[in-house]
């Protein structure tokens, strides 16, 4: 049975794909592995590599039961090959070839577009751990720093899952592009990473918040159209990445409302009501919302730029080959084809912004961002309620996608966070109050002081509903032990 | 489309392009403005070009010669982030006519051609710095330069995509140049050439596709050494100012275009241009600074511009005119006197230049898909270098006599030193040279005769026209013939007129056109490519070609 819901624990790398039958991929993964230890040792969360973690570890793969919860020092946490279970009979689902019997092995004409494909979504998973490696020495708690590294280990893991991927389908090439996932870095001059938002710095945990809300929303909604994919094993790893993808939407949504819900605390305790007092709610110690609004504006507006052009034959022929579908493929009542659909595009006419009929297939980009702005919409909508809850009168508000955009439709012109287009000198002028200003960084950057005793927050944030893992409120999540 | 696409422009009117110049430096930056194509219904994306940015091109590569000879080298560089050019705009040619197609690349090759000309003939070095993707025409562009540097970011690529993406070869001697010119290896060329993404870092250098492949943080240092080496190992005149090239002198007419020492007219039933040109109506200047002074007003330099334009007028404009008749009128001891002077101060780089830019016009000329006939008349100036332009014709006619009653010189063809080497043909052999390739000692039999003016009768006896017709049968004769030429089908004439006019020898520049005329021309036109359901047709919506598996 080489397929199974269990993990193997036989191997030196844990997996349910059967490697101990493969020598071939076992053994190149195996020469991959001092390579990425390697990595993690000198690119992994700085000072916290000999720490015990109260990490969650894949045990299996069945949904219901496949985490178990146990302090593990990071460097020897359980990284493996975790593939959703194979769905017989599964069809290819949409595009050119709907309807046929989903690929086991990568169709020829297609290896090109696939490697593609999964080099651009390895890439994004070890560049996020480069960009959140110092945080862990200005965490807000145990509990936070303990998420942090449970996103980074979990990032990892994303990333052996995308070097399976190149390892076992790939050849020579994939070998090659899996050693370059470990040779390119966040921010480097000379190898940087792929794409831009993975290359911006994460200085701060409001950022890191802002991110993994944002931005690896992004991810979770490029995983959800690469689980629809017709090559099976691209699926299958995507599916598998998701459910973990889920605790990283859960640790940004969550964490940027319990900074909403301190500072509107905090406020409501010294009977400010005006969210716009800013010095005043600043001297409380808390983040004063309109800074919130403007690192949601930043952080969504670099997410944006992701999704690439609106119009885009890429994604056009990734859909029709049948490699990359749309958010929740199966569940959109059409003919999966798109030979003959349009789908409205915002675009830039004559200088006016408008919506366009494009053919649906060249807009594959532009739709997978709309969904992903109404699951924007959702968090946001969540955190308005903590506020008015508090009777704050302030509304957090996702800005027009035409607001600060370096890719795209949009990317030559100035536009307000409403949408209104600018001048030159208007934006320089006004591009403070919508974008953190260095002022507004310095100020976040004075609250990053560290909060390492169990049970205890930064001034900043409150503590969170639950544990994890159900664990009362002292709990020791991080047992920090510097070398 | 633009009622007449001009070949003309200057400096102020680019849209594409920005030049720096920097002592004998010069950069050259690709910047294309996205909203500046030459027809409706694409935009410029991603650094593409279309015929458009590369009249500023050409128009560049020769200012440099002309106005800028101190220039010793010439960095091209992308304006843009993470590109540095996609190539040919795959929706400009999906929707152009097979004519524009094909017009199009020409214009392309002969100026990458042109490149390679500054640097191997005048020393000016072309230095292509790639960051981003060079894809297609854009990797093309980077061969036609002496040294590449492809920036070693992960990012950065070169590429031949045409055949796995668009089911086409690359037009602008993109293949050619990487086995003849890169000397890539021929499996990894076909590699390189069906691998969609392309090649980077260091594989694109163990290939030979580029010569360096650097980091970013060492890229500007590396253009900084390349330039100086390549400074250091080229000659071109220091202290020296150009020439200015003034705007042409040229008008429309209903029927005509008419230049200072050319006219055009054009009888559109007949099919049919007559270019008649006015040979110069003073001695040579007595200096090269007299030379220097009278610019680009000098004959032999305003000549060959006016020519120059008017070729690619009527290959870009003119489609239906199928043949074109080359006459000439004026004194041919002034021709080859203009021909002696040049010669003589072949060192003086402005002397050098005009003579290796009419060795392009006349390239222009020989690889130009109309019928070429010279009609060699009383009262004209055939000699030395205008005599070139009638042995790059197809066939060539002389007046044998004089007409009664006409008080001009009976016809006379003169030979000068310029016709026995100083324009080869993209063979690499002179004109003459080529016209006796199976009979050699016939050059050396027309070298005897360098000055004299050589009657009809002369003409005929050395194999330098094809035919000689007196008073009695010329009238009747050049009709008959043009009449005939015009009702052959224009594709054949093409073909055939091709075949013949370059005997001899392959050259890198003989293969490029005859595989474009022949190889790309042809799948440009097969359904795989350019039908409803190929790939050029589908590029772009995400829907797959459907190929016709048939080898042919």
């Amino acid at each position: 049975m080489p397929e199974s819901a269990h993990v193997d624990y036989s191997t030196k790398i844990p997996n349910n794909v059967g490697l101990q039958d493969d020598q071939r991929v076992l053994k190149a993964l195996e020469q991959w592995h001092p390579g990425y230890i390697d990595w993690w040792m000198t690119m992994g969360p700085e000072g916290f590599q000999t720490s015990d973690v109260y990490l969650r570890t894949a045990i299996s793969i069945d949904p219901k039961g496949w985490a178990k919860f146990d302090y593990v020092k990071m460097p020897e946490y359980r990284w493996g090959i975790l593939l959703a279970p194979r769905a017989e009979d599964r069809l290819v689902n949409f595009g050119g070839h709907k309807g046929e019997k989903a690929w086991q092995e990568v169709p020829g004409e297609y290896r090109a577009m696939l490697r593609r494909l999964v080099v651009i979504q390895g890439d994004t998973e070890p560049a996020s751990v480069e960009q959140q490696r110092h945080l862990g020495k200005t965490a807000p708690s145990l509990y936070d720093m303990r998420n942090l590294f449970q996103v980074n280990v979990e990032e990892g893991r994303h990333l052996w899952a995308m070097v399976y991927l190149l390892h076992k389908y790939f050849g020579k090439d994939g070998r090659e592009e899996a050693e370059g996932l470990l040779q390119r870095r966040s921010g480097d001059e000379d190898k940087p990473r792929m794409l831009g938002a993975f290359n911006e710095t994460t200085p701060d945990w409001l950022s890191f918040f802002m991110f993994t809300f944002f931005t690896d929303r992004d991810g979770k909604m490029q995983l959800e159209s690469l689980a629809q994919s017709g090559f099976d094993p691209l699926s299958r790893t995507c599916r598998f990445m998701l459910t973990e993808e889920a605790h990283h939407m859960f640790v940004g949504e969550t964490g940027v409302g319990r900074v909403i819900e301190r500072t509107c605390e905090a406020m409501k305790q010294a009977g400010i009501d005006d969210p716009y007092d800013i010095a005043r709610v600043r001297a409380l110690g808390v983040v004063d919302l309109p800074t919130l609004q403007k690192k949601a504006n930043l952080h969504f507006s670099l997410s944006l730029d992701l999704f690439g052009s609106e119009v885009s034959t890429n994604a056009a022929n990734f859909y029709n080959s049948g490699l990359k579908g749309r958010f929740q493929e199966t569940r959109i009542e059409d003919d999966h084809a798109l030979t003959s659909a349009t789908y409205p595009v915002l675009k830039l006419v004559d200088g006016a912004i408008k919506l366009v009929e494009e053919p649906a297939l060249t807009a594959i980009n532009m739709r997978l961002r709309d969904d992903y702005v109404k699951d924007c919409q959702g968090g946001v909508s969540r955190w308005n309620k903590v506020i008015e809850k508090a009777g704050i009168k302030f509304e957090l508000k996702l800005p027009s996608v035409t607001f600060h955009r370096q890719i795209g439709e949009f990317k030559g012109i100035h536009a307000s966070p409403e949408g209104q287009l600018l001048s030159d000198g208007e934006w320089a002028a006004r591009k403070d109050r919508w974008l953190p200003s260095t002022d507004d960084g310095a100020f976040i950057e004075s609250l990053m002081a560290p909060c390492w005793e169990a049970g205890r927050y930064a001034s900043w944030i409150s503590a969170p509903k639950i544990g994890i893992d159900s664990k009362p409120g002292d709990f020791e999540y991080v047992k920090i032990h510097r070398a | 489309m633009p009622a007449r696409i001009d070949f003309q422009t200057e400096p102020s009117r680019y849209r594409h392009w920005k030049l720096k110049v920097s002592g004998s430096r010069a950069d050259l930056i690709l910047d294309v403005d996205e909203n500046g194509g030459l027809f409706e219904g694409y935009q410029l994306k991603l650094n593409s070009y279309d015929l458009g940015v590369d009249i500023e091109l050409a128009d560049i590569v020769q200012r440099l010669r002309f106005e800028h000879p101190q220039i010793r080298v010439v960095v091209l560089q992308s304006g843009k982030d993470r590109v540095f050019c996609a190539g040919a705009n795959i929706r400009m040619l999906a929707g152009a006519t097979h004519a524009h197609k094909v017009n199009f690349c020409k214009f392309t090759n002969e100026t990458r051609n042109t490149i390679e000309d500054a640097s191997e003939t005048s020393g000016q070095k072309y230095l292509c710095a790639i960051k981003g993707t060079a894809a297609g025409g854009g990797y093309e562009m980077a061969l036609a330069c002496d040294h590449i540097i492809l920036a070693d970011d992960g990012n950065s690529t070169v590429a031949l995509p045409e055949l796995p993406l668009l089911a086409v070869l690359p037009g602008t001697g993109g293949l050619t140049r990487v086995t003849d010119k890169r000397k890539v290896r021929r499996d990894l060329a076909d590699a390189f050439c069906t691998m969609e993404e392309g090649v980077r870092g260091s594989r694109a250098v163990k290939w030979r596709l580029v010569d360096q492949s650097v980091p970013n943080s060492k890229f500007e240092a590396a253009i900084t050494r390349a330039v100086q080496r390549l400074t250091n190992a080229t000659a071109r005149p220091a202290e020296t100012t150009g020439i200015a090239l003034t705007p042409l002198e040229r008008t429309f007419e209903h029927g005509a275009i008419r230049y200072s020492s050319l006219d055009v007219d054009i009888d559109r039933s007949a099919r049919r241009a007559t270019l008649t040109i006015r040979g110069p109506v003073t001695a040579p200047p007595a200096t090269t600074g007299d030379m220097q002074a009278q610019g680009a007003s000098f004959w032999p330099l305003r000549l060959a511009r006016e020519l120059d334009d008017a070729i690619l007028h009527l290959r870009a404009n003119e489609p239906e005119i199928g043949t074109l008749v080359f006459k000439s009128i004026g004194e041919s001891g002034r021709v080859a006197g203009h021909d002696a002077f040049l010669d003589a101060n072949a060192s003086h780089w402005l002397a050098g230049e005009i003579q290796h830019y009419w060795k392009r016009v006349l390239k222009r000329i020989d690889l130009t898909s109309r019928s070429l006939v010279a009609m060699i008349e009383p009262g004209s100036c055939f000699a030395g270098t205008l005599a070139e332009i009638a042995f790059a014709c197809d066939r060539s006619f002389m007046f044998d006599g004089a007409l009664k009653g006409d008080n001009r010189a009976p016809a006379a063809l003169t030979l000068t030193a310029s016709n026995f080497g100083s324009y080869p043909m993209s063979n690499g052999l002179s004109r003459l040279a080529t016209r006796f390739i199976g009979e050699p000692e016939s050059v050396e039999t027309a070298r005897a005769v360098v000055g004299t003016p050589l009657d009809a009768s002369d003409c005929e006896r050395l194999g330098l026209v094809t035919s000689a017709f007196d008073e009695i049968d010329w009238d009747d004769e050049v009709r008959i013939f043009l009449e005939e030429r015009a009702s052959f089908s224009s594709d054949g004439l093409t073909g055939m007129e091709a075949n013949l006019r370059f005997a001899g020898p392959e050259t890198m520049e003989t293969k490029i056109f005859g595989r474009l005329t022949a190889w790309q021309n042809w799948i440009f036109q097969r359904p795989n490519a350019a039908g409803a359901e190929g790939a050029l047709k589908r590029y772009g919506t995400g829907v797959k070609a459907t190929f016709d598996p048939k080898r042919v």
